[in-house]
């Protein structure tokens, strides 16, 4: 069974973004890009899932610009086998990367689709979903933990009120949540042994996609800012201030 | 036409976040609707009728909704979409699972977890977990929604809306429920609760997390937690306030051993009023608290406790 595992680039999670003065988005001049944190998650599942005997092959699959080659090379070295880089420039929307990937997905044919269950910059939590709903596939979202069987996975899906399990048949999508696994390091050796692993580059067109946004960004600014307040010396004193000043206890 | 709004229940009792998504429905103008999905929910659909500001309840009463399952909702919703221009749901783990099928499948982009209503097509929302905030207009044709429900206050009143029943579409049959693990508790939920007491990797320990269940007891508080203590097995995953966990937007929020990642922040920063006790005076955290304590949590806790009994709390 292949596995195929869509990978973001975006702004590094250390970074602490700067809304640019003109309000048409945040300086992504000169930044750190890494690889969307939980799509490591995914990428790290997918290769335990190969080194299982579960999966035969991982294919890491990009969106973006020409850079996004970076962040395939990054699955590739944490242990991936292939790349496929669909190039486009600017904000390519969720439903037009689900687009993208139901036609990839139609011609590789992966038992199991595995991804964040969220970008860390658009913060949408929209592909995976959309991507399964597209291919009238089931959905296991917020993976927690993952156990597959012979034509079935089980999911245990992190929800508001605890864990919840649900029983796909596969094919099926999973997004990751957290605390699914910690992802590897790439070690020197397996970085030089990525860089001879094939990518396939294409594009939207290949695919018969539009990726043209359809929501329209109108502005994008600062949110409110908090100022600090007052130290307090005791837990006297901070009761008292919730309780009389405040006013919230 | 009408906007319809998703329901947010366990099957006994209708949460919170329904009401809230349906005053964020009210703002788009159009009469509001509300489906009711679940499995022997009469009761739910009983107290959606009661909401202020609907005009109708659609109630679908179908083992396959008992859990809301994505792929059962997205049928049933999709089937109802011709009839609405918009469909809104709260950004719970629900809202986020069974939503963006449903965009897909009407070939809408989804516009998450709306913090206000511009006009009828532009939202602001949230991005890079909430450090910049984006205002998008959505095309012409139906809008899908997902409402972070913190941000939006309930309508006053209340109603008397009919309840309708509709058919339930035939389960798919892909997926399916096997089991829940719910954490049990007395106290409000996370993130509806007027008052929130979190603790963070200066607990040190899911023991020492009872300190803070006493000071939650006395104040009806929820309690909740940073990523660093739930990556730590202090408690469990739906403790989580932050980006990736629970966003709340309490009354008052007090963090306890907690530093302030960027992160966390993310998921507590609109609290009207945040209470900061940590020992390192360097602690992130106090850059945004109205009240800061720099001492060590396990005298000052107990110190909070023995005050707050002498107050009669």
């Amino acid at each position: 069974m292949k596995v195929l595992v869509p990978v973001k680039r975006v702004i590094d999670f250390n970074i602490k973004v700067k809304v640019k003065g003109d309000q048409t988005g945040v300086d992504l001049s000169n930044v750190k890009m890494s690889m969307n944190p939980f799509d490591e998650i995914a990428v790290e599942e997918a290769l335990r899932l190969r080194e299982k005997g579960n999966a035969t092959e991982v294919i890491a699959v990009s969106i973006g610009p020409q850079a996004a080659q970076e962040t395939i090379r990054t699955a590739l070295a944490m242990g991936a086998d292939r790349g496929i880089l669909v190039k486009a420039e600017g904000d390519v929307e969720p439903l037009a990367v689900a687009k993208i990937l139901k036609a990839i997905c139609e011609e590789e044919k992966p038992g199991l689709v595995i991804l964040g269950k969220q970008a860390i910059d658009d913060d949408s939590n929209q592909t995976g979903q959309m991507l399964a709903a597209l291919l009238g596939w089931p959905q296991g979202t917020f993976a927690h933990k993952i156990e597959l069987s012979d034509a079935a996975i089980s999911v245990e899906r992190e929800i508001d009120g605890g864990l919840q399990t649900v029983e796909l048949k596969l094919p099926a999508v999973v997004t990751t949540d957290l605390r699914l696994n910690e992802p590897r390091y790439a070690s020197l050796p397996n970085i030089m042994k990525a860089k001879k692993k094939p990518i396939a580059e294409k594009t939207p067109a290949d695919y018969h996609v539009d990726a043209t946004p359809r929501l329209k960004v109108i502005k994008v600014t600062e949110p409110p800012k908090r100022r600090a307040g007052v130290k307090v010396k005791t837990a006297a004193e901070l009761v008292d201030k919730l309780k009389n000043e405040a006013g919230v206890i | 036409m009408a906007s319809l709004v998703i329901a947010e229940h366990d099957n006994a009792v209708l949460k919170d976040a329904t009401a809230k998504t349906a005053s964020a429905a009210a703002q788009l103008g159009a009469p509001v609707h509300v489906l009711v999905a679940g499995y022997q929910c009469g009761a739910v659909a009983a107290a959606a009728a009661r909401l202020p500001g609907v005009e109708k309840i659609l109630i679908a009463d179908a083992q396959a909704f008992a859990r809301m399952i994505a792929e059962p909702m997205e049928q049933l919703i999709v089937g109802l979409a011709p009839g609405y221009d918009a469909i809104l749901a709260p950004a719970t783990t629900n809202g986020k699972n069974y939503m963006p099928r449903v965009a897909a499948k009407l070939d809408v982009p989804q516009v998450s977890e709306i913090l206000a209503v511009e006009s009828p097509d532009t939202f602001r929302r949230p991005i890079y977990a909430g450090n910049a905030i984006q205002t998008v207009q959505a095309p012409a044709g139906k809008k899908v929604i997902t409402v972070r429900t913190t941000a939006f206050k309930p309508l006053e009143g209340a109603g008397s809306a009919p309840v309708e029943n509709v058919a339930a579409p035939a389960d798919p049959g892909i997926s399916k429920f096997v089991s829940e693990e719910l954490s049990r508790s007395e106290r409000p939920e996370l993130t509806s609760a007027k008052i929130v007491i979190s603790g963070g990797r200066g607990l040190q320990s899911g023991e020492n997390f009872h300190l803070l269940e006493k000071i939650a007891d006395k104040l009806h508080a929820a309690l909740g937690a940073s990523r660093a203590a739930v990556d730590a097995g202090f408690v469990p995953n739906d403790y989580q306030v932050g980006q990736t966990g629970k966003v709340v937007a309490p009354e008052l929020y007090i963090a306890v051993g907690i530093s302030g990642a960027i992160q966390h922040l993310a998921g507590m920063k609109d609290s009207k009023v945040i209470a900061a006790i940590n020992k390192d005076e360097e602690a992130p955290i106090f850059q945004i608290a109205d009240y800061g304590l720099v001492a060590d949590l396990f005298k000052a806790i107990p110190e909070m406790e023995q005050e707050l009994t002498r107050l009669g709390y």
